[in-house]
């Protein structure tokens, strides 16, 4: 436990650390995008004068240096005032908080099929090894197929062809929310299971060869309680290690398959903010996915410690 | 061996397209830029072997100029991320200390943060606010890469480091110290040559990672504007057109496919041998 709680010590001042950084080069590189607030006004209003312009300019601190309007920003952010999203014309948290909570139910699902096929697949090559370069070859392919290009061929065939799940977007409210989450979690998930296929190949090979699960086998357990109850535990702490690294592609996964699907979340929402100049919600957006990212990799490797005590020891 | 043959084989005829794109467009008598606007969704036939696009631009020679894009992207990009991702590697190793401290906590950052809501951020920078042409095919592409290197040197950097710390502690550098080599010497002669197999598959990785990152960003937009065709933004289009062309959509991925599998191959057959 001491080892996990220093873990925690050591980790948390390091995410607040990049998120600054990742914060102050987001803030510059947004200084680089086309286009600020006042000369979108601008594009609608044909009769505003320049001097009209500079007083807007003025106005929204926008005629300040780029690193002076960060540190009130920053201050604002430490405040807790995170200010207004232009796109939806709402506080950014009243549009943060929703497409947080539907990424993580669509990321969710996703890990949780992912797991359970990729760790079935890898139990099939560790136990039954024929089956072995077939699953090699699934895994290939899964890791090789363009998530994008997945969802627009599931797309063409479930809701074009067949007509039988909903081709993307979301649920009308009270409606059942499924239809719209089996395509997005199929794409994700898809790409997600060749890790843990190969993983679970690899760890559960290992596992079985050691002498506990041969006095297993010889008390005369069956097979599927030699697994279940003396291989799988053991196994399942590299698996996490691959959990804590893939939390960033997982985020990334989200962001394209929104977009294809047009499901409202965090992917989509950064997506349509960067697209609209809405820059403030953009920074706002990027900044709390890369928080979730690392605290979702903290939360796996605290949970890897609590699996497997020797790791604190070293 | 079969993987890295197969891999090789994939990839090469990767290059042959792209090599040969302008050719066979000469051949097909096919211009993948002029529009036609009465083959719009054209089904595949004998004219448009794999039909025509939603200005009617031949597909197929659509899809050969974009292995030009997506080869060129990913070999530049990883040749520069192996470079970079050596070096620092190296720098690490060699040094250690607190410069190996910082690079390597400034690696586990950027491994740590979700790379591509960055990429979406940094590719929809103005290049004219830099001083840059825009709309251009090459700037686009070297736009592209700069981005991909910034993520794409990470991973060799780890490797590259783990290598030369272990070549570093052996006894034939020890030996060449105690010979009096100079430390150039010795990291040129004695380490770099050691770190060929740990760099070739992490490069072939940086290949497959670039070539499927560009593909994103240009379908999001953000990567290589049309007209220049890029495997990435056919697919964009593809996707508009789900009902007047559903076929349109499987081949530019398809080719992505490919394109990944042919390094991940590469990779897997180099780290066995």
């Amino acid at each position: 436990m001491a080892g996990a709680l220093r873990l925690a010590a050591l980790r948390l001042p390091q995410i607040a650390l990049t998120l600054v950084l990742l914060s102050l080069a987001a803030w510059f590189a947004i200084g680089l995008m086309p286009g600020d607030p006042v000369s979108l006004a601008l594009f609608s209003d044909p009769r505003l004068t320049p001097e009209d312009i500079a007083r807007l300019r003025a106005l929204h601190g926008l005629d300040q240096p780029l690193w002076e309007r960060y540190l009130a920003w920053g201050a604002g952010v430490l405040r807790g005032e995170f200010g207004y999203s232009r796109l939806f014309a709402q506080p950014v948290t009243a549009v943060l908080w929703p497409a947080l909570g539907s990424t993580l139910v669509l990321v969710g699902s996703a890990v949780a099929m992912a797991a359970a096929v990729g760790v079935a697949l890898g139990a099939l090559a560790a136990l039954k090894p024929r089956a072995a370069p077939l699953v090699d070859a699934a895994t290939l392919l899964a890791q090789a197929v363009p998530s994008f290009w997945l969802g627009i061929l599931l797309i063409i065939f479930f809701a074009v062809r067949l007509g039988w799940l909903p081709a993307g977007g979301a649920p009308e409210p009270g409606g059942s929310a499924l239809p719209f989450l089996v395509l997005p979690v199929a794409t994700i998930a898809f790409g997600q299971m060749a890790a843990y296929a190969r993983h679970a190949a690899a760890a559960l090979t290992a596992e079985l060869a050691r002498p506990h699960i041969t006095s297993a086998r010889a008390r005369g357990g069956s097979e599927a309680r030699v697994l279940w109850r003396h291989a799988l535990p053991n196994a399942a702490v590299p698996l996490l290690t691959l959990l804590a690294l893939d939390a960033g592609s997982l985020v990334s996964g989200a962001l394209v398959t929104e977009t294809v699907f047009a499901r409202p979340g965090m992917g989509k929402l950064l997506y349509d903010s960067v697209m609209g100049n809405d820059y403030n919600l953009a920074l706002l957006a990027l900044l709390l996915v890369a928080l979730v990212t690392m605290l979702a990799t903290l939360t796996a490797d605290l949970a890897q410690h609590w699996l497997d005590p020797r790791l604190g020891e070293r | 061996m079969i993987r890295l043959r197969l891999g090789l084989f994939l990839l090469a005829l990767l290059v042959v397209a792209a090599v040969l794109a302008p050719l066979a467009a000469g051949w097909v008598g096919k211009d993948p830029f002029a529009p036609d606007l009465f083959a719009r969704y054209a089904p595949p036939s004998a004219d448009y072997p794999l039909g025509a696009d939603e200005l009617g631009r031949d597909l197929f020679t659509r899809l050969l100029y974009g292995a030009r894009v997506s080869l060129g992207v990913g070999l530049a990009t990883a040749l520069a991320a192996s470079v970079l991702g050596t070096a620092i590697g190296v720098l690490a190793a060699w040094r250690g200390g607190w410069v190996d401290a910082v690079l390597m906590r400034l690696a586990d950052g950027l491994l740590a943060l979700p790379a591509l809501p960055i990429l979406v951020l940094l590719a929809a920078m103005d290049p004219a606010k830099l001083g840059l042409p825009r709309g251009e095919a090459a700037t686009d592409m070297l736009r592209i890469v700069t981005i991909l290197v910034l993520f794409g040197w990470v991973g060799v950097a780890r490797l590259a480091r783990a290598g030369a710390l272990t070549i570093l502690a052996s006894d034939y550098v020890r030996a060449a110290r105690a010979l009096g080599v100079t430390e150039a010497r010795l990291l040129w002669r004695h380490v770099l040559p050691g770190l060929a197999s740990p760099v070739a598959v992490a490069s072939a990785l940086a290949v497959a990672g670039a070539i499927l990152a560009e593909s994103v960003l240009s379908f999001l937009g953000l990567g290589i504007q049309p007209p220049t065709p890029s495997w990435g933004n056919m697919l964009a289009n593809a996707q508009e057109a789900v009902f007047a062309a559903p076929l349109a959509a499987l081949w530019p991925g398809l080719a992505i496919l490919l394109a990944i599998a042919g390094c991940t191959l590469v990779a897997d057959g180099v780290s066995r041998s």
